[in-house]
């Protein structure tokens, strides 16, 4: 970058999926187009490079996609997992976007997978990106670069010039060096604050120590804390995290997929105490992880344990990290540094407490116990058959829920209420006004998709006209 | 050879593999990968000769370099492939060819030079009118290359039988209810294998999604599949060539040379041709290869063995355009010599890769049948 600033039509702040689709978007109306991107070539696409496919509407079977989902269902969906916490007319906008996101994933070079069924049985709902999110961002990164995008790693954004809702330029760090990015028009897509560990303890205090990281170590919030300065009007619950239960022996950061464990429903949980503190088996195992990570935060030093026997051993996909396996569980407790007395009473009041019925862990099987507080309400059988298997868990964090409010062409919503002239946001840093509350699965790579190609529309619009 | 320090970290890099998935669309390694829980020595074997070196999992991956957990499949599946070869070849003492490439190719070359030269028949001046059998009489020529054929087939079938076995000691598949019961039917057997040999002929899964064949990441093209190609299947129309020929000499007495529009040189230029084309394609492509997906450097493998295509291609051309002038004697030798050569290395080179992936793909399509039945 040169001393001499440049002036570009549209500066995209951010390089994950909203960002790049920002980009193409921008630069198919002829703009011209810098992107910004905080990370390293080898770590850019946020936290996209986790993900593996996108919520999408559609009337008929396709080739990625089973049967149908129509709009009604899909809002309704969004309105359940929301609790209500959703702009309706945003939330009808995506969803009825969502129907055109193949198609543009194709034409930038996306590969879908075929429907067929793969691990998780999502393709009626989902289409999935062949070789996941950071294929996905492979392909755009590449047709940016053909369509002549300039694109910048290693670009720290640490302040905006926002004055009146009209942006003047970025001020930037790359190679070490101080620049400011002109532009005639910003899109915001940096994503939430999860990697911040300052800001997640003004929330949750010393217990985010705790806390693990599932996706990049570059979403530190700065352009949205920078933008909120600048005066837009704040969406979403400033001090919720989606976060679920991902095994304690992960990378602090950048575990992605491989870190969460799928053994909760099937066995029973305890905290460092040794004492069981939520209802394992409440529902399929599907509607119920994103809750386990508030769980476990709550909990003192936000560990716990999942303990299962041998009965269940191979009925949950395989964990990146081989369990701690004892004969006993007293020799289990042991291993985990738990007191060995309380882990064995804990058990053997559970399973004591388990009434008899027919095991099925495909279904809700109404397996439950009886005068526990907690009961088991789904998949309890007793913890009897050696040998035992246990995984320390922690609060894996997957994405924050502050963002910025933006209108229906992806304009800034400032605290005036009115939209910014030329502030345009996409992408976790606004998905806060679909997804107030909750998450159903791809919806997030769904918001990016639909509101990355509006603000890029709309930024581009603003400046060639 | 397959040693622990390898099939551990193959069990690591699986492992991650099958709690991500990611990759599953690619090919068939990661749906094979999904029905296991641990990734033992026949497990690694089995999948690595399963993986046709694509690459476009190293690109798609979240985890590769310089992440952490450092996933890098197609180097790690490279790793065990080469030491699969090594591990399963006979004899077993010659293993260390593989590692040592160009001196087994130059051995080979040498050990095909005497051979031709020992019998060759006393010369007569440089006389031969196109008549190779004037230079090595027929006799000689059939008794040395059945020699050298023979102790080929067996090493080959040897190789192949204990990698069979060994890809048999692989870890239990989680789903299997009706494999013992099928797999002895014949029918089942005949058409899983007809499936499988398919797939190979057509290098199905080096085009993944299919689409082209991946150069680095996001620059795919057809190249790679194409002279491949050309380099099978002239090597088969050599191979047509030759017993066409032998098929000629045997059964109807017809004595070579043939003529430029007879059968055997019909089928052999055009052979020829192919493998002039599709080795030299190939090294063309190695030099673009992304290093990234290449371990400790295994180019002399791969290398040695076009070579030797391309010269015995390359000097059996020559020799068919001048047989009828003075230099036919010194060209058939050195033609000889290449073919000794190639075929003395056949079991300890690139070669096996084709034997070993056939195998590892009627694995697939016989264990594939049980997951959807």
């Amino acid at each position: 970058m040169s001393h001499d600033p440049e002036l570009f039509d549209v500066a995209v702040l951010g390089g994950g999926n909203a960002a790049l689709c920002a980009a193409l978007s921008a630069r198919e109306r002829g703009a011209r187009v810098v992107v910004l991107e905080t990370a390293p070539r080898a770590f850019r696409g946020g936290n996209s490079r986790h993900t593996r496919n996108l919520r999408c509407m559609h009337d008929a079977p396709t080739d990625v996609l089973t049967d149908s989902y129509s709009e009604q269902e899909y809002l309704a969906d969004l309105i359940r997992v929301t609790g209500g916490q959703t702009d309706e007319m945003l939330a009808r906008l995506v969803v009825r976007d969502s129907a055109t996101c193949p198609a543009w994933i194709r034409q930038f070079g996306g590969r879908l997978q075929p429907a067929l069924g793969g691990t998780l049985q999502l393709d009626r709902t989902n289409a999935f990106f062949l070789g996941g999110g950071k294929a996905l961002m492979n392909s755009y990164y590449a047709a940016a670069d053909r369509l002549g995008v300039r694109i910048v790693y290693d670009a720290q954004v640490f302040a905006l010039d926002v004055v009146d809702g009209r942006f003047g330029g970025a001020s930037v760090v790359t190679s070490g060096r101080e620049t400011v990015v002109r532009a005639n028009a910003v899109v915001l897509a940096a994503g939430g604050f999860e990697s911040n560990l300052e800001w997640l303890k003004e929330i949750w205090g010393d217990a985010a120590d705790n806390f693990i990281i599932r996706g990049t170590p570059y979403n530190t919030g700065t352009v949205l804390k920078q933008m909120l300065a600048c005066g837009a009007q704040p969406v979403g619950d400033p001090a919720q995290c989606h976060a679920i239960a991902v095994d304690a022996r992960a990378p602090k950061f950048d575990g992605g997929i491989v870190t969460r464990l799928d053994s909760v429903p099937l066995g029973i949980v305890v905290n460092k105490h040794g004492e069981r503190f939520y209802d394992e088996g409440e529902d399929v195992w599907p509607k119920r992880y994103a809750i386990w990570g508030q769980l476990i935060a709550r909990q003192p030093d936000q560990i716990a344990y999942s303990i299962v026997d041998a009965k269940v051993a191979r009925t949950f996909m395989p964990s990146v990290f081989p369990p701690m396996v004892a004969s006993s569980i007293g020799e289990l407790a042991r291993r985990l540094s738990l007191a060995p007395a309380a882990l064995e009473d804990t058990v053997a009041a559970f399973n004591r407490a388990v009434q008899p019925a027919s095991f099925n862990h495909a279904v809700l099987d109404g397996c439950r116990t009886e005068g526990l507080t907690p009961n088991k309400s789904n998949w309890a059988q007793p913890i009897d058959a050696p040998p035992y298997w246990g995984y320390p868990l922690r609060p894996g964090i997957t994405f924050t829920y502050l963002g910025v409010k933006v209108d229906d062409r992806a304009r800034v919503i400032m605290t005036n209420g009115q939209p910014a002239a030329n502030v345009f946001a996409a992408g976790e840093i606004m998905a806060g006004n679909v997804l107030g509350k909750g998450y159903v699965a791809g919806v997030g790579m769904t918001i990016g998709t639909v509101f990355g190609r509006i603000a890029g529309r709309e930024a581009a619009a603003h400046v060639v006209g | 050879m397959l040693s622990g320090d390898l099939v551990q970290h193959g069990h690591h890099v699986m492992t991650v593999c099958n709690a991500c998935r990611y990759c599953e669309g690619y090919c068939p390694v990661f749906p094979a990968v999904e029905h296991r829980l641990t990734f033992a020595k026949g497990d690694l074997a089995y999948l690595a000769n399963l993986c046709h070196d694509c690459g476009e999992c190293l690109y798609a991956c979240q985890y590769a370099p310089p992440h952490e957990f450092g996933i890098n499949v197609p180097r790690m599946m490279d790793g065990i492939r080469v030491a699969s070869y090594e591990e399963y070849c006979w004899p077993r003492f010659l293993s260390g060819a593989f590692t040592h490439q160009r001196l087994t190719t130059m051995v080979s070359l040498a050990a095909g030079l005497i051979a031709v030269l020992l019998a060759k028949g006393s010369s007569r001046g440089g006389v031969y009118a196109g008549d190779f059998y004037l230079v090595v009489p027929h006799d000689v020529m059939v008794t040395l290359f059945a020699a050298v054929a023979l102790f080929v087939v067996t090493a080959l079938v040897i190789g192949r039988a204990r990698f069979l076995r060994g890809i048999a000691e692989d870890t239990v598949p989680v789903v299997q209810a009706s494999r013992p019961a099928r797999e002895t039917n014949l029918r089942f057997r005949m058409t899983t294998a007809a499936r499988a040999f398919c797939d190979g002929l057509t290098l199905k899964h080096l085009h993944t999604g299919g689409v082209d064949c991946t150069l680095a990441e996001e620059a795919r093209a057809p190249w790679r599949r194409w002279f491949h190609h050309a380099t099978f299947y002239g090597f088969v129309l050599c191979f047509a060539s030759t017993t066409v020929a032998a098929i000629y000499h045997v059964v109807f007495g017809w004595r070579a040379p043939y003529g430029y529009t007879s059968l055997p040189v019909v089928l052999g230029t055009i052979g020829g041709a192919g493998l002039l084309i599709g080795p030299s394609g190939l090294l063309a492509l190695r030099r673009h290869r992304d290093p990234d997906r290449d371990g400790a450097d295994r180019s002399a493998l791969d290398t040695s063995f076009i070579a030797l295509l391309f010269l015995t291609s390359l000097t059996g051309l020559l020799l068919l355009a001048l047989r009828e002038g003075p230099a036919m004697a010194a060209l058939l030798i050195v033609h000889l010599a290449f073919v000794i050569a190639l075929f003395l290395t056949l079991p300890y080179g690139k070669f096996v890769h084709g034997i070993y992936r056939t195998a590892a793909l009627v694995k697939y399509t016989r264990e594939r049948s049980t997951w959807t039945s």
